[in-house]
């Protein structure tokens, strides 16, 4: 081999090393989660009984369920009004048109801990105003609850989704609308047979982030629970303040770990597939 | 017969006035291209037409009904995009029925209508094809198919050749003009490209900067410009300056300053002592080594030196020096080239044209001349 041809092994250093400091935590995690020993640090040998202990424990299944409930909700509603709000800031022509679109964007960049303090105080006080006599009216109890989170994590995956879909949208060839609207479709008929499937691919994307956000969203749905809600990132910590099952948490980190990795593939995947022109 | 009409149609963009009281009458049937440079308002024009952009004054008028406050989708016009802007998640069969499906035509029809434009467009075989996997001149295709099947009264076409390479734009204008004959409806074709205005057109309006600077067909804008505009614009030209000296019958002699008198055919009927500006396209000279022997009273014959010589196969293009002018001349090679003596660079030429082969303009401005000139380096 000639000398040109040799590269210096300093950029794959840097990238083993990189690659080191993120995943290493993670793969500790997963190799532990098979650890047989109940405190972890020495190995005891090979053992699924973490796993078998996940499946039995029925506070997780409750907490899961209540995660996926809320994911499910907060994915649909979020998804709907952040495509609406990326709509929306692509066609607008106003001159205030940064001023939406940093609002629209903020959330993204208020601390989590902000977020979840201002939303608690905001639920709290539209509780007291309202509670009782809306409960008076209709009988449901209005309180702190999934009802709360749900909104909560719809504020912040609608910005997400709105980022991504705009994102999607800087490349709509505005001509397709007026091409649709000049062979006599209706407003209507335009947006469902050609705007939403042109920007479709943005749209699922970004429901799979805020889906993949809120399933692991710990902070803001802390302080906006009621008193008896747990969600999967809520139980792990609970669980880890009280000292309880922690190999278990290690099993549950590595399932969540795997869907969390599924999902976002499949997000990378449809963002990135735009369809090709033939030069 | 009449089909579309523009009365006194304005639009502007802030201070800018794209388009500027302009009123036109467009025939049924007929091909009928808007042609100007590119900010001259033609594309706002055409998007008047189609419904996309309101006129801040005057009036659309098709085939007798003021469309001017109808939205897009209830005018029977169909565009043909710049860009075509086919749906490109659509099979080119969804691309073609989309206009017939978004109006509810009768599901039983489509597939019949389908094939019978995919056919006129010869892409018959392409249904199941996406627009990605087409070529740039199918895609244009499909977008004519995609707005004909709809059976508009007039098919309007936003340059529609401008992105597609020289040979192709040459096959498509055939073939356009080909769909046109097959279809029968009016076209309205905007484009900044003489040659193909020139080629595919039955009527031609020129405009600049908003305003119409003369309708005609493609031989009467190039035989007799009304502007230097139009001159210098459609083809080449050399334009003159002077002092009409004496009027003869219909005919008259022009003073130019460091130039012989020329004579012209007086068809504006001036006066002595006018000035005037003539237009004198270069193939109306014919130039020659030794001095023409047919002549008459109306002939004129120039003395000069050749400055340059380009030889383009067909015809060579001379630039003649004739006392402080540059003259463009063009000489058709009719004969075998190889056999005349030819003309080469510093040989003292004659030059002869008749005067009827001159023609006066109405307005002449200077700076026109720029579009003659070649560019800059």
């Amino acid at each position: 081999m000639s000398r040109c041809n040799r590269r210096s092994s300093f950029p794959l250093f840097v990238t083993l090393l990189t690659l080191i400091f993120l995943y290493a935590p993670l793969i500790v995690v997963g190799i532990a989660s098979f650890n047989k020993s109940k405190y972890g640090g020495k190995w005891a040998g090979f053992s699924w009984i973490w796993y078998e202990k996940l499946f039995q424990s029925e506070r997780v299944w409750e907490a899961l369920a209540n995660t996926l409930i809320i994911a499910l909700f907060a994915t649909v509603i979020s998804t709907i009004l952040g495509t609406l709000a990326a709509l929306a800031l692509y066609r607008m022509k106003s001159k205030f048109k940064g001023v939406y679109n940093a609002l629209v964007y903020t959330p993204l960049v208020v601390p989590d801990i902000l977020m979840g303090i201002s939303l608690l105080l905001l639920f709290v006080m539209i509780i007291k105003t309202f509670g009782a006599w809306f409960t008076s009216l209709t009988g449901i109890p209005f309180e702190l609850g999934m009802t709360t989170i749900i909104i909560a994590h719809v504020t912040f995956c609608m910005s997400y989704v709105a980022m991504v879909v705009l994102g999607r949208l800087q490349e709509f060839d505005k001509s397709l609308i007026e091409a649709a609207q000049d062979l006599g479709a209706s407003g209507l008929y335009t947006f469902f047979h050609v705007t939403l499937p042109v920007i479709m691919p943005g749209v699922i994307a970004g429901a799979l982030f805020a889906f993949t956000l809120s399933i692991d969203d710990f902070v803001i749905t802390f302080f906006v629970k009621g008193a008896g809600d747990t969600t999967l990132p809520i139980f792990i910590q609970s669980s880890i303040k009280h000292g309880r099952e922690l190999p278990m948490l290690n099993a549950l980190s590595v399932i969540f770990l795997i869907l969390t990795f599924i999902l976002v593939f499949i997000t990378q995947i449809l963002l990135t597939n735009k369809p090709k022109e033939k030069k | 017969m009449e089909i579309l009409r523009f009365e006194n149609i304005t639009k502007r963009y802030g201070q800018n006035t794209v388009v500027d009281n302009v009123s036109l009458s467009i025939n049924e049937g007929e091909v009928f291209s808007l042609l100007g440079p590119s900010g001259c308002g033609k594309t706002t024009l055409l998007r008047i037409c189609g419904g996309f952009e309101p006129p801040d004054a005057g009036r659309v008028i098709l085939d007798g009904v003021d469309i001017t406050d109808l939205p897009a989708n209830q005018r029977p016009v169909r565009t043909v995009f710049q860009n075509y802007a086919l749906f490109p998640h659509m099979s080119i069969y969804d691309n073609v029925a989309f206009g017939l499906k978004a109006t509810g035509v009768n599901k039983q029809d489509i597939p019949e209508m389908v094939a019978k434009y995919l056919d006129l467009v010869q892409l018959t075989g392409f249904e199941d094809r996406k627009p990605a996997q087409l070529s740039g001149g199918q895609r244009q295709r499909v977008a004519i198919a995609r707005a004909l099947v709809t059976k508009p009264k007039v098919l309007l076409l936003d340059e529609p050749l401008a992105a597609l390479d020289l040979k192709l734009r040459q096959r498509m204008l055939i073939e356009l003009d080909t769909i046109h004959d097959d279809v029968g409806i009016t076209f309205i074709f905007v484009t900044h490209d003489q040659q193909e205005a020139m080629s595919i057109s039955d009527n031609i309006a020129v405009l600049r900067a908003g305003k119409i600077e003369q309708i005609g067909t493609p031989p009467q804008l190039y035989e007799a410009p009304k502007t230097s505009f139009v001159a210098a614009f459609i083809g080449d030209t050399n334009f003159f300056e002077g002092r009409v000296s004496s009027v003869d019958g219909d005919y008259c002699d022009l003073q130019i300053e460091d130039f012989p008198s020329l004579r012209l055919y007086n068809d504006k009927k001036v006066h002595v002592g006018r000035k005037v500006h003539v237009s004198i396209r270069p193939e109306k000279f014919s130039i020659s080594l030794n001095k023409p022997e047919m002549t008459n009273a109306n002939t004129n014959l120039l003395q000069g030196v050749v400055e340059e010589a380009i030889y383009l196969g067909a015809h060579t293009r001379y630039w003649v020096r004739v006392q402080d002018w540059r003259v463009s001349v063009i000489k058709q090679h009719s004969g075998y080239a190889l056999d005349e003596r030819s003309i080469k660079w510093k040989d003292q030429v004659w030059l002869k044209f008749e005067a009827d082969n001159a023609y006066m303009l109405d307005s002449y401005t200077e700076d026109d001349e720029e579009l003659l000139a070649l560019p800059d380096l």
